[in-house]
């Protein structure tokens, strides 16, 4: 029988997360309750006996300081109401798998197959509530329904009944065949309903690739029938998808601008991998690119004995249904990029930039979706428990708002990792499966988590989003496996090493297999969770925390012993081979036999059409009023350009004791930092510095500039601190919405268009600036559709950049440091209002688009700034971008605790006369700095020719003043008046 | 005589590289990084060192609470027929050193080897529990270093400035005497400051997480096992300081010397 054990804090101890809940249910729900109190209750599906459960309790699972406890019988505190929140059945509960991994150790017991804990939160509400407000609290604050269950109780109610959410399933475990020898409509519907997200023409593609006798007599040796088996189809399906082959990106696209039009065979090639191929041509022997666009990660060189790796991901999907497991899932999920490239990666730091619509959203929530504040919460949450719980410091990102994010929050996550430049005497970035090497999975265990990630990401947000898609990260169990693999790796225990993400062991054996030349999979062997599963279901099934390794036969039981010293489960599941097939086996009977070059290269590419016609706004006619000090308070209180403190503050963003730039700055640790610079080796004096640029506002104008800007911020943040703008590394993280037009989406042509400049750009800029990209994703399906109801996201690229600091003692942070110092501004101001914060505050877009106009002269003015910082000239810097130069300089001045006294009219000026543009106006390529008296004639000298000019002095004066171009005084304002607006919106 | 320390990892421990590089700017020469399930399995002995520091982490993903789950596994973990937590009290009882910060500061104490103010070192008197404000937090604190406390680690050490990184650091006894006494003991060898007027504080954010009598550190009653949330090993460096750009610092990060103490103690003994 079951047995329930419940712990509680005793009642005079406070309760901060009943508390905490209790200011969300005020705040987020508008409803007033006196007291909110938190239990856990653990049930144990398994027998045991009274002494054994009061011995548990005492010894695990009660504090005995502070919380009292109550067995088999519910615990019980005065209250109103009672909610009781559970996981559904199946969904990834690590309280539960602690508490079992506790109960084994100190009762000395085993849970058998079918026994398990379960844990579930105890909310006791007191206060005057409706059962209607009860309901509100349980669904829109506590519970997710798609993964969880709640139950309501009244002080009275019985609640001894026990309800265990075990995973059953009475299905027949088989292989099934699927005749596709049907029409088109039939083929289709295969596709639509088993969530393949394949089309009409890849599924002839397939059909007639079963139809080639050579291919069906093959399959006849294997014992196969004419028919393609459910773990191929589905296996296809992952391989083929967009989330998987980016089928967008390699298109052949005809591009239609001015009655002209251009042919573009795949924008990765053309664009991304040409501009990365040119740039290192260009660097010659000076390219520090080691292993780029091929594997998990993209690695550079760090200096000369080690190398540094870095990829970025994106989870929309997963963290619109669920914020916190998707979220959170994002951030360990990209951790196993890095950590599965080369040979391996130690993990260094995270980076997350989240997209979402306005946490004071009031209009209705469509179907499916919800609140941007419960959105933004949960990812927050995610994010923390992802990077902290890990040992890595989150130390970069960004909050983008706009409303068209409700459709679809973005959550891109990050991960950079170091690694020694040779192992055991080879090349640290190169790895290769080779055959008769077996293949080892190692980490979690496998359960209907997580299936059809691939595919449902590859698709908008529809009614039959599948809810298994969602998962919930387990960052411990991935910590004991890296720190187990990392062992392994430096005993040269493993040739090849990849992750399992989208699309699970099909995905990584599938890839794996091309290094060696085949692979045979022997399912049966796969360890899971919980009976039941379908073997394409274990196939495929995404399910967190697991590597896939290739180890050498003879170091087979040395890999194994270890990982059971370390308890960490691992498995051998077959061999990689040469024949030219991944054979996947389910007890000695082929599931699947895939010719390699079908599976990798068999998809038929996809032709499209573009149309580029130039969107206009309406032209504000702003009149700007003489004080702008109020428009500036205004600006600096928008959602995107206010402090990011309170959730910043909940990352750990200094573990690994390297952190040298932090993302909290200042006299006060409360300013902006532009990017962050961290030593990865702590007995060398070399970091590295990593910003990212984000600009979807500059999509509704011209995406050319968006992306343009992007890449010139990102560049920009890492210089300013430090990082040599001669050795820097990008990578680009497209998310669009639908950009292929049909029915559903009649302006695909111009969204493609929209895409197809951006990659122009992205071309143009890195191929000058030198900054190669390393890696990249996409994700082009961010869009909600159900009913009438459609919600596209704008365009939008993070372009993270990662670079070199030669010696961290020379970085630069963005405050003020000391009164009278000169403060100039290096880089020339355009009237480029469009897409500004400042015309967004006033309720235009415009069109007058921030431009790198002159991107050769930028980057040779950035080196000259390095140089200067070189020498140690500089006092502070601070890269001007939302908000204009109004807003840096308000930012500079607060962070340091001193004033400025500042001039408009000396500022490198071209076809500005007006205050409020040259204040505000979003012209790239520029920065706010101070210098030393002592150091400017130097500093002056090093910056000769390049668009530099002295606007003022830092005052001790807690003020900055601003004089307008004619002379006129348009800011004065209070620092403390400045910042405070600034800290308002999200709070500290 | 050579300096050996011993920094467990695994389970969920992650400072385990920085602490390392503490100890050896600190002085000690073998730094030896184990998982604590050869410790459990008696294939590496604390005894061959004179020095343990448990470092930060989340021990188990502190499911249970803070370490909660890895004190269960250190209580219930048996070399032959000895539990590893005995091999720890005789390490004590022999002289050794045994410092745990944040994460390894929460197993001390929900082991029992801290306060341990009547020389059990295997029953627990206090806790840690969640910050006052619900929440994990990021952020540099001052503390005040008790001079007349026993505690080998802060000898000579007036003030600290250093990183609080966590969610559960609040200390908090079955009543307030107990506490109380902690500070009256000079067991609470290292508390919470107003950077003003650098006296231990309750004022919120310098007291991060509401920790009674502003407790930040602890240490047994003979000073050689001490535990605190504050993270000294991350501040191994001038350019860890927030304020490293805007001040004159030395080189060395003030947390150094916490280490220097350990390693001072070792070879004058």
């Amino acid at each position: 029988m079951a047995h329930r054990i419940d712990v509680a804090l005793k009642l005079n101890v406070p309760d901060p997360s009943g508390r905490r809940i209790k200011s969300r249910i005020e705040s987020d729900l508008g409803l007033q309750v006196n007291d909110v109190r938190v239990a856990d209750s653990f049930l144990i599906d398994r027998s045991l006996t009274r002494d054994q459960l009061e011995f548990a309790t005492e010894e695990l699972l009660r504090d005995p300081v502070i919380q009292d406890a109550s067995i088999d019988n519910p615990i019980s505190l005065p209250f109103d109401w009672l909610i009781e929140v559970g996981f559904r059945p199946g969904v990834t509960d690590n309280v539960a798998r602690t508490t079992r991994e506790g109960l084994e150790r100190t009762l000395g017991v085993r849970f058998d197959a079918g026994e398990a804990v379960y844990t579930r939160k105890l909310y006791f509400l007191r206060g005057k509530l409706s059962r209607d407000d009860v309901e509100r609290i349980a669904r829109d604050l506590l519970c997710n329904d798609l993964i969880q269950t709640r139950r309501v109780f009244l002080p009275g109610e019985d609640r001894t009944r026990i309800v265990v959410p075990k995973v059953v399933s009475s299905a027949e475990v088989t292989i099934a065949e699927i005749d596709l020898d049907v029409d088109d409509a039939a083929l289709l519907e295969i596709s639509r309903k088993g969530l393949l997200a394949l089309s009409l023409e890849e599924m002839k593609t397939i059909r007639d690739y079963y139809r080639d006798p050579a291919f069906l007599e093959q399959r006849a040796a294997a014992g196969l029938g004419r028919r393609i088996t459910d773990c191929e189809l589905e296996c296809l399906a992952q391989t083929w998808s967009e989330h998987c082959k980016h089928k967008i990106f390699n298109a052949s696209i005809t591009y239609l601008e001015d009655g002209k039009s251009r042919r573009i065979d795949s924008l990765f090639k053309t664009c991304v991998q040409a501009a990365t191929e040119k740039i290192r041509k260009d660097l010659g022997e000076n390219d520090f690119c080691l292993s780029v666009f091929k594997d998990n990660a993209g690695v550079i060189r760090f200096d000369d004995e080690w190398n540094l790796v870095m990829k970025v991901e994106t989870h929309n999907s997963p963290s619109a249904l669920d914020p916190y497991g998707g979220a959170l899932t994002g951030i360990v999920g990209v951790n196993r990029d890095p950590f599965g490239t080369g040979l391996g990666s130690r993990l260094i730091f995270n980076t997350d930039v989240f997209c979402f619509a306005p946490p004071d959203y009031e209009g209705d929530i469509p179907p499916r979706l919800l609140h941007p504040r419960r959105v933004f919460e949960g990812v927050r949450e995610g994010v923390e428990h992802g990077g902290n719980k890990s040992g890595i410091p989150t130390v970069n990102g960004a909050i983008v708002f706009d409303p068209r994010y409700l459709g679809k929050p973005l959550v891109y996550c990050g991960t950079g990792g170091i690694m020694p430049a040779r192992i055991n005497d080879r090349p640290a970035h190169q790895k290769k499966a080779r055959p008769r090497d077996r293949i080892v999975m190692v980490g979690g265990r496998i359960g209907k988590d997580g299936i059809h990630g691939a595919t449902f990401s590859s698709e908008e947000l529809h009614e039959g989003s599948p809810v298994s898609a969602v998962q919930i990260g387990d960052p411990i169990t991935q910590k004991r496996m890296t720190d187990f693999l990392l062992m392994a790796r430096d005993r040269g225990l493993y040739s090849s090493i990849t992750d399992n993400g989208a699309g699970g062991l099909s995905s990584s054996v599938g890839e794996m297999a091309r290094e060696a030349g085949g692979a045979r999979l022997c399912l049966e062997r796969a360890p899971l969770k919980y009976p039941g599963l379908q073997p394409w279901e274990i196939l495929l099934s995404e399910a967190q925390e697991r590597m896939t390794v290739a180890v050498p036969p003879d170091k087979l039981d040395e890999f194994l012993e270890l990982a059971r010293t370390l308890d960490v489960e691992a498995t051998d599941l077959g061999e990689y081979t040469e024949d030219g097939c991944f054979t996947v086996l389910w007890h000695d009977r082929a599931a699947a036999k895939l010719p390699l070059d079908f599976l990798h290269d068999g998809l038929p590419k996809m032709e499209l059409q573009a149309r580029w016609t130039a969107p206009v706004h309406r032209e504000p006619k702003v009149e700007p009023p003489q004080d702008l000090t109020p428009t500036l308070i205004t600006i600096l209180g928008r959602w995107n350009v206010c402090s990011k403190e309170r959730i910043i503050r909940q990352y750990d963003h200094e573990v690994q004791g390297g952190s040298v730039v932090k993302p909290l700055i200042g006299a006060f640790n409360d300013g902006p930092g532009d990017a962050a610079v961290l030593r990865p080796v702590l007995d060398r004096m070399r970091g590295v510095a990593v910003g990212c640029g984000i600009a979807p506002r500059y999509s509704d104008i011209d995406t050319y500039w968006m992306m343009a800007s992007c890449i010139d911020e990102a560049v920009r943040n890492i210089v300013s601190v430090g990082a040599d703008p001669d050795y820097m590394a990008g990578l680009d993280n497209f998310c669009w919405c639908d950009p292929v037009r049909s029915e559903k989406t009649p302006d695909g042509e111009y969204k493609l268009a929209q895409l197809v400049r951006a990659n122009q750009a992205l071309f143009d800029i890195t191929t000058v600036y030198r900054i190669p990209c390393i890696s990249g994703k996409d994700s082009m399906k961010n869009d909600y559709h159900i009913g009438d109801t459609k919600i596209s996201i704008p365009p939008t690229v993070l372009f993270s950049a990662v670079g070199i600091v030669p010696d961290v003692r020379l970085a630069v942070t963005p405050d003020f440091k000391r009164a009278g110092d000169a403060i100039y501004v290096l880089g020339v101001t355009r009237d480029e209002t469009g897409g500004s914060e400042y015309f967004a505050s006033l309720g235009n877009v415009g069109n007058k688009v921030p431009k790198v106009t002159d991107p050769h002269r930028a980057i040779v003015t950035y080196r000259a700034l390095h140089a200067a910082m070189r020498e140690a000239l500089v006092a502070s810097c601070h890269d001007l971008s939302d908000g204009g130069l109004g807003v840096s300089l308000a930012e500079s001045a607060f962070a340091g605790g001193l004033g400025a006294e500042v001039s408009l009219a000396e500022l490198m000026l071209e076809g500005v006369s007006r205050d409020d543009v040259a204040l505000f106006s979003e012209s790239p390529c520029r920065f706010l700095l101070s210098v030393r008296k002592e150091s400017q004639a130097r500093f002056e000298a090093v910056l000769a020719g390049h668009s530099l000019a002295k606007v003022g002095e830092v005052t001790a004066e807690p003020r900055v003043r601003v004089k307008g171009i004619q002379g006129a005084t348009v800011i004065d304002a209070q620092i403390g008046d400045l910042k405070r607006a600034w800290q308002a919106p999200l709070g500290t | 005589m050579k300096l050996k320390a011993l920094v467990p990892t695994g389970h969920g421990i992650n400072c385990e590289l920085e602490t390392r590089r503490a100890l050896e700017l600190g002085g000690f020469r073998e730094i030896d990084l184990v998982h604590l399930n050869l410790l459990s399995r008696g294939e590496v002995d604390p005894a061959d060192y004179q020095c343990i520091v448990f470092p930060g982490g989340f021990l188990d993903g502190d499911d249970l609470g803070a370490a909660q789950a890895c004190a269960n596994r250190i209580r219930h973990s048996r070399v032959n027929s000895e539990r590893l937590i005995d091999r720890l009290a005789q390490f004590i009882h022999r002289g050794g050193l045994i410092l745990g910060i944040c994460n390894g500061f929460q197993l001390l104490v929900k082991l029992g080897m801290l306060p341990a103010s009547d020389g059990d070192y295997t029953a627990r008197r206090i806790t840690l529990t969640a910050n006052e404000r619900g929440r994990f937090e990021d952020r540099w604190a001052h503390l005040a270093v008790d001079p007349k406390s026993p505690c080998v680690f802060t000898k000579g050490i007036e003030r600290l400035y250093l990183p609080v990184r966590h969610g559960e650091g609040k200390i908090i006894g079955p009543d307030e005497e107990t506490t109380r006494s902690l500070v009256e003991s000079h067991q609470a060898a290292v508390r919470y400051a107003s950077p003003e007027t650098g006296e231990p504080t309750m004022e919120y954010p310098y007291n991060p997480n509401g920790s009674h009598e502003a407790i930040a550190g602890l240490c047994d009653p003979t000073g050689r096992v001490f535990g605190l949330m504050p993270h000294p090993e991350a501040f191994n460096h001038r350019t860890n300081h927030p304020h490293w750009t805007r001040e004159d610092l030395p080189e060395e990060g003030q947390g150094i010397a916490v280490f220097k103490n350990a390693a001072r103690h070792i070879l004058s003994a």
